[in-house]
């Protein structure tokens, strides 16, 4: 499963990208047509998909399958 | 009396003391947590309950660069400077202590909401007005980031291991109960002055920023009077306080992986739950079904009174049984009830069935409906709209008003040619029959009962996934990223697949159900349904 999560990551950015061009309108004057939320919500959400592509990473090298059962074990 | 001898460390004693007395103190311990945490999210949430009036005051439309401070306010407050503030406050509370750093978020948070209750508006003071706002709800952002980590950590050093669920489920009723104190406090304002005393530069609706300060006040008193929390104490007696929080919990693997975990397995689900359940609901009747502005309040108010005890019930229960399994069971029924609960909400308020039931029917009162007519003049000839507006009152005593848009078309002989009649006239100012309403109470009561399942043991569950001295980092980022941005996100992303899918109303709660899925798989697959007895590490 942890190959899945790293190709969400790419995925989401992706269609965020894909989102922001087509909805930025100068004309229009909901949110999803001003540049700004797109810059913040992209900004924001590509340290998150890299994280959730770390995570894929560590389920694949099977660091989540056994999980420490008290935190002074981190 | 028990000695202990010289060799017995003081956090055995810490631990002895709290399982052989759990209950002693940790009321007080509750109460001024709780209390702050309440007073934060009230303060945060009046602003988002009155940003109507507060655009019209501070963000004026046609001003391009009062729209962009608008803008940056309301994006920037929850999704990038919340984060901010769970890191900034979470290292400081690590570093010198939980009881400092949550006094400080709360004069933080007090002060700045006062503070907008004072600024002019931008008739007066012009640009600075928004600028000044813009500023005051950043802080408030960042304030929120600390609060939360600080409040939920000191109850659950607090607490003995067997009660840790249920004690920190108390912070857990504060971000409801902030909603419901906040919906209370601005009904109770508006419903004693006209719309225009309460809209007017100085009027009513500054007076919830302003009681904002007394309640603060109270907190700050009360929290003064605290002590550190017994474990943290411990910790910086023996000198093992990190000396830097943030390279501990997210550089080094063990720990972020952990980080990891929280925020995909459990906090990202939790965070779409609990904002559509609370807000997204509340907007969607609101804006969509077009319910009228106080039933509205008041099914959501029932809602949230009716189930808010229930927070209380899934924290004791998580200690019983495990956090993992109660958390998904939230996620998984908003997965599968959200889109049946929010299509009856559309069908049930239907007006143009309750208009063809005429025999019903007990008044329409307007003799004369038109409000308005518009004329447009063309080559061929004129035509006039004319607005129309009308009441509908029912004998179960369901309400509505219908807005419409007729276009009269005029020849240049001076003779109608045709009337064209608004086919998609706007349904609004619903009052729904009694029944109806206590059947929508129910199914925002059971939205909110999703909430207080994936919401409840979050608290507890954070805190034993990470150690004592970078817990307040490490659970902050990941609950502040799952509430600020994923929960944030919810209408933004609503009115984005609106834009793309307008056939559907309901193609918004696609976003909060394909999150809540999807942290339901990892977390099904990959979190752990411990109870950690031993948070002293």
């Amino acid at each position: 499963m942890g190959v899945l999560w790293m190709i969400l990551a790419p995925v989401v950015i992706y269609f965020l990208v894909i989102g922001a061009v087509h909805n930025i309108d100068s004309a229009g004057t909901k949110d999803i047509n001003k540049p700004i939320p797109w810059i913040i919500i992209i900004a924001i959400f590509t340290p998150i998909a890299i994280g959730l592509m770390i995570f894929g990473f560590y389920s694949v090298k099977g660091e989540y399958d056994k999980l420490p059962d008290s935190s002074n074990k981190l | 009396m028990v000695e202990f001898k010289n060799n017995v460390s003081f956090g055995t004693i810490v631990l002895y003391m709290m399982n052989k007395n759990p209950s002693k103190g940790i009321s007080k311990v509750i109460f001024s947590s709780s209390l702050g945490t309440l007073i934060e999210w009230y303060d945060f949430y009046i602003f988002g309950m009155l940003a109507k009036t507060i655009s019209v005051q501070f963000f004026p439309e046609g001003n391009d660069t009062a729209a962009l401070l608008s803008t940056l306010a309301i994006f920037a407050a929850g999704f990038l400077v919340r984060p901010f503030g769970a890191l900034v406050f979470g290292r400081l509370g690590d570093m010198i202590g939980r009881k400092s750093t949550f006094l400080l978020t709360l004069v933080l948070m007090g002060g700045s909401t006062f503070l907008i209750g004072l600024v002019p508006g931008y008739h007066s003071i012009g640009i600075a007005a928004p600028l000044l706002v813009l500023l005051l709800r950043l802080i408030q952002g960042l304030a929120l980031g600390g609060e939360y980590g600080g409040a939920a950590t000191y109850v659950a050093e607090h607490s003995p291991a067997n009660k840790r669920g249920y004690y920190t489920s108390w912070i857990q009723t504060t971000a409801t109960l902030g909603l419901f104190v906040a919906l209370g406090v601005i009904m109770a304002v508006k419903s004693n002055m006209s719309d225009a005393s309460f809209t007017a530069e100085w009027g009513g609706w500054r007076y919830p920023f302003w009681i904002s300060i007394l309640l603060v006040g109270v907190s700050i008193y009360i929290r003064l009077k605290m002590s550190e929390s017994p474990i943290y104490s411990k910790l910086k007696k023996e000198g093992k306080t990190s000396v830097n929080p943030l390279k501990e919990s997210f550089g080094h693997k063990a720990n972020f992986k952990m980080v990891l975990l929280a925020l995909f397995g459990a906090v990202m689900g939790q965070g779409v739950i609990w904002y559509t359940g609370q807000f997204y609901a509340q907007s969607f009747l609101e804006n969509t079904v077009k319910i009228e502005f106080m039933q509205n309040r008041e099914i959501l108010l029932w809602g949230i009174g009716l189930a808010t005890p229930f927070f209380l019930v899934f924290g004791a229960l998580s200690d019983k049984i495990g956090r993992k399994w109660i958390m998904l069971t939230g996620m998984l029924l908003g997965v599968v009830f959200y889109r049946p609960i929010f299509s009856t909400f559309l069908k049930d308020t239907n007006a143009k069935e309750w208009m063809a039931d005429k025999s019903n029917i007990v008044n329409v009162p307007f003799k004369n409906p038109v409000i308005k007519i518009d004329t447009i003049t063309k080559a061929n000839g004129t035509a006039f709209i004319t607005h129309r507006k009308n009441a509908f009152i029912y004998r179960s005593d369901t309400r509505f008003i219908q807005i419409a848009a007729d276009t009269v078309f005029v020849g240049q002989d001076g003779l109608a040619s045709s009337i064209q009649e608004d086919r998609k006239p706007i349904y609004t100012d619903k009052i729904l029959s009694l029944s109806l309403k206590w059947k929508f109470i129910f199914l925002v009561f059971a939205m909110i009962l999703f909430v207080t399942m994936a919401y409840a043991p979050i608290a507890a569950f954070l805190v034993e996934l990470f150690p004592t001295k970078i817990r307040y980092t490490s659970m902050s980022l990941p609950y502040h990223i799952g509430n600020g941005v994923f929960g944030g996100l919810v209408p933004f992303i609503a009115t984005l697949l609106s834009a793309s899918y307008a056939n559907d109303p309901l193609v918004g709660l696609w976003y909060p159900i394909g999150v809540a899925a999807l942290c339901f798989v990892i977390g099904v697959f990959y979190l752990p349904n411990k109870k950690d007895k031993n948070i002293m590490d």
